[in-house]
């Protein structure tokens, strides 16, 4: 008796879940799926994905995770991969991609809707949305007169114990990947260096701001969107911290441009590359204009929510996305002793 | 060999072979994530791991670990034997309550304790942070089987030492103590297996061991050879604190010997001066390790007020919970009935190998197997990468030596005589097994099923790397939403997986009470 109902309760539990993750794979006519390796921020992609279900009917699943360990199970799965759209929050982890020669060329019409800086001359990626640099300080720990000039002021005694980052997320790894291409592998090596005496790390920039706000720490480095997206919520993370934009095209005005592509393994191209041409659409980066993610648009000339200080005011230094090289970053860091 | 055939446990000495092959492809499997380190290790030449593994962060690490197991582990032993002696062995008021209250700890992973305690004292953090959190969420693994002993001690030995002048305190260190060696031997060691394996507690508080450095590398590099590197130190130390295990565990046993039957020990009094010190230090402990967690999720929850209830998604996490819960643990139990049935019936050395493999392999924390399965999927086995048999796997590779301690304590309890007598009866053999020495191992193994159960819903790591697209479980959920500081939101599922756990926690209770020790 007990054990007849046991065996059917563990049936009831594998068809169970047997159920729940299989349903992707079978597009037997009617509505298409296409899987998502999603890096972005999950609230982020879910509007867009809501949104380009509702007008395409075509419905999305999505796999999270950080940049570097979607980019770097990308390329471990091969030409296997289940993922037909590859979307980041930086660059490295789609050069990543593109370098293990994954990537399917982007569609022209889909090009032509972001301007050429952001976004790689191969055409194997483009750009959907960016993020800027800034030193994110307590209003009542730091004077205007003591904020840094550069990001590379950072490793100096002075400023032991006085601000924190989260280096092993990708977002901050891809600041670290411009200091390389902008100033060479010995600059950042002793910046690394001196940020590891000086810096305290946390998990995620949301810590770095909470810490930051709550005076553990006077100031740290992290990307805009968290404080306006705090702020325009209860403030209670950011109400006590300012932001200070490097400018000057220093290391510390770095732009970061997120990426989206579509896989070459995908058998789902066109659906993949609709799904592209809408995000960096009108109707796609009018999210990043009046959704909450507070985040740049780059793509069919919308301009970004008021505000934030537009994106030519950053005087941001002139990065080559491409360029920006993770592995060696990664390399770098764990000699530092940072990871 | 008894007299009287109903009581013989062990068979006659033919192994039944089949049953033997399942139990060495158990093992074999569940050697896998080991073979895997060792081997990533040689693939990566002596002279890059050297580099990898001789520099200053793993030192530091290092040391973070060691210094955790070392605070922590005789914290914990204080504790839980303080707490199963005043429970059991005095006549603190409440005894009864007292007894299921400091179990229930168990029930709130340690995740859910440290995103509490960092909710309460924002400040916590480093080592002190993590001796805390660790000690309040880990305490009742040495609390339960020393209660478990304590209950079954003979008192005979104690009231002798007595009557030969000894004090009340002499009596508790020369022999109460000794005879909760093994109890405590196998509670420590618990303890120190979940600390190296604890990620999720450890990034609230910005501690760093070598399984948040690990998940740190798998972040940067998916499967790089850092984090392979990080690994094998990870399953050196475990195999250093099995080893010392043993040794403390030693070989001696105690039994009584000479005629009669051991009885119940009388509980002590405790009378004006000790109660009330008894009572705090009982009340203190339940409110750190689980006031604290209980009402920092309910603040969250009236903060964040019916909003976060997002039933879709709290429905959809909880019904597949639930089903990885359930085919986790029925699996868990069926891949670890043949070698439980060997080391009962057929006990020797090959049984004995078979289960030190399990055990080795179950101290490796969840990353490491996660790695391993990821690894062999998407190389060998591609078909399954990213699908539900595998994450099924990793619970069992996991889980398999849990179950185990509770199926052998049950089959121990069928002895072989009464399905023997079953046969003479003119029922087939294989009907004696189930009508028989199955139900009478039922309850045993509905606890081994309630402890994978309780393992399954607070597993965090290895569910994050292996699920497949669009899986959600109540610990991935909690975790994306704590992750981005969206505290509130992640409270309903805290209190959800506690709302779970806590059934388990009571069967596991109740059944520790009927056989002694882990």
């Amino acid at each position: 008796m007990g054990l007849l109902s046991g065996v059917a309760v563990v049936a009831a539990a594998v068809l169970t879940v047997s159920g729940c993750s299989t349903s992707s794979s079978d597009d037997s006519g009617g509505a298409q799926t296409i899987t998502v390796y999603n890096a972005q921020h999950e609230s982020l992609t879910q509007e867009w994905v809501n949104a380009f279900t509702a007008q395409t009917g075509i419905k999305v699943e999505m796999r999270n995770g950080s940049d570097t360990e979607l980019g770097n199970q990308i390329v471990a799965e091969g030409n296997k991969s289940p993922a037909d759209v590859f979307l980041t929050e930086n660059s490295p982890a789609m050069t990543l991609v593109e370098r293990a020669g994954l990537f399917a060329h982007v569609n022209q019409d889909v090009l032509e809707q972001v301007p050429s800086q952001y976004r790689p001359s191969s055409g194997n990626w483009t750009g959907i949305g960016a993020r800027s640099t800034v030193f994110a300080y307590n209003k009542k720990k730091l004077t205007e007169a003591q904020l840094p000039q550069s990001l590379l002021d950072l490793q100096a005694p002075a400023w032991k114990n006085r601000w924190a980052a989260s280096p092993s997320g990708a977002d901050f790894q891809a600041i670290v990947s411009a200091v390389l291409e902008l100033k060479g592998a010995d600059v950042t090596r002793q910046w690394l260096a001196g940020m590891k005496d000086n810096a305290r790390t946390y998990q995620g920039n949301g810590a770095v701001l909470k810490a930051i706000n709550a005076g553990q720490i006077p100031a740290g480095v992290i990307y805009h969107y968290y404080w306006f997206g705090d702020q325009a919520k209860t403030g209670e993370n950011s109400d006590n911290v300012s932001l200070h934009y490097f400018k000057n095209g220093d290391p510390g005005a770095f732009v970061s441009v997120s990426g989206g592509g579509v896989l070459k393994s995908s058998r789902k191209q066109a659906a993949a590359q609709q799904f592209l041409k809408f995000i960096t659409g009108q109707n796609g980066q009018k999210v990043l204009q009046t959704g909450t993610s507070f985040e740049y648009p780059v793509g069919s000339g919308v301009t970004a929510n008021p505000k934030l200080v537009p994106l030519p005011d950053l005087q941001a230094p002139a990065v080559d996305p491409a360029k920006l090289n993770s592995p060696q970053v990664t390399e770098l860091m764990t000699t530092a002793g940072l990871l | 060999m008894d007299a009287n055939p109903s009581r013989r446990v062990t068979a006659r000495p033919h192994l039944p072979v089949v049953l033997a092959a399942l139990a060495v492809m158990v093992v074999a499997a569940a050697v896998l994530p080991l073979g895997y380190v060792i081997a990533a290790t040689i693939d990566t030449g002596w002279s890059t791991a050297a580099a990898l593994l001789f520099r200053p962060r793993v030192a530091e690490l290092l040391t973070n670990t060691v210094l955790l197991v070392v605070v922590t582990v005789p914290i914990c032993v204080a504790v839980g034997v303080t707490a199963a002696w005043l429970v059991e062995r005095t006549q603190v008021p409440g005894a009864t309550v007292w007894a299921v209250l400091l179990a229930a700890p168990l029930a709130v992973p340690a995740f859910v304790n440290s995103y509490s305690w960092v909710t309460a004292v924002p400040s916590l953090g480093g080592l002190s942070g993590g001796v805390l959190i660790a000690s309040l969420s880990y305490f009742p693994l040495v609390y339960i089987p020393a209660a478990a002993t304590l209950r079954r001690l003979d008192p005979a030995v104690e009231e002798s030492a007595r009557a030969l002048g000894a004090t009340p305190w002499a009596v508790f260190f020369r022999i109460v103590l000794p005879q909760l060696r093994v109890a405590l031997a196998g509670g420590a060691l618990l303890v120190s297996l979940h600390l190296l394996a604890e990620y999720g507690a450890f990034v609230f508080i910005r501690f760093d061991t070598f399984t948040t450095a690990i998940f740190e590398q798998y972040q940067s590099t998916f499967n790089g050879t850092a984090a392979t590197m990080l690994a094998g130190v990870l399953v050196l130390l475990c195999l250093t604190l099995l080893v010392i295990e043993s040794v403390v565990r030693g070989s001696a046993r105690y039994a009584r010997i000479g005629p009669g039957v051991a009885r119940r020990a009388v509980p002590a009094q405790l009378g004006w001066r000790y109660t009330p010190i008894s009572l705090l230090f009982l009340a203190l402990v339940i409110v750190a390790s689980l006031g604290v967690p209980i009402v920092s999720v309910f603040r969250w929850l009236a903060i964040g007020g019916w909003a976060v209830w997002n039933w879709d998604v709290v429905g959809s996490t909880l019904t597949q919970t639930l089903g990885f819960g359930l085919a986790g643990a029925a699996v868990t139990c069926v891949l670890a009935f043949p070698i439980a049935w060997i080391s009962v019936r057929h006990p020797g050395r090959f049984s004995r190998g078979l289960e030190s493999s399990t055990y080795i392999s179950s101290s490796l924390p969840g990353i490491v197997v996660a790695l391993a399965l990821v690894t062999v999927s998407i190389r060998y086995l591609h078909p399954l990468y990213q699908s539900v048999p595998v994450v099924i796997a990793a619970y069992a590779l996991l889980f398999v030596p849990r179950a185990l301690v509770n199926l052998r304590a049950g089959l121990a309890q069928a002895p072989v005589g009464l399905e023997e007598a079953a046969q003479s009866l003119g029922v087939a053999p294989l009907t004696a097994i189930v009508r028989v020495t199955l139900r009478l191992a039922a309850p045993a193994t509905a606890a081994a099923g309630a402890l994978v159960f309780l393992g399954i819903v607070t597993e965090l790591t290895a569910t994050l790397l292996l699920a497949p697209t669009g899986t959600r479980t109540l610990s991935m959920q909690f975790w994306s939403l704590s992750s981005e500081i969206d505290y509130a939101g992640a409270a309903p599922y805290a209190l959800i997986m506690i709302v779970l756990s806590l059934p388990m926690t009571y069967v596991l209770f109740n059944q520790s009470k009927k056989a002694a020790g882990l």
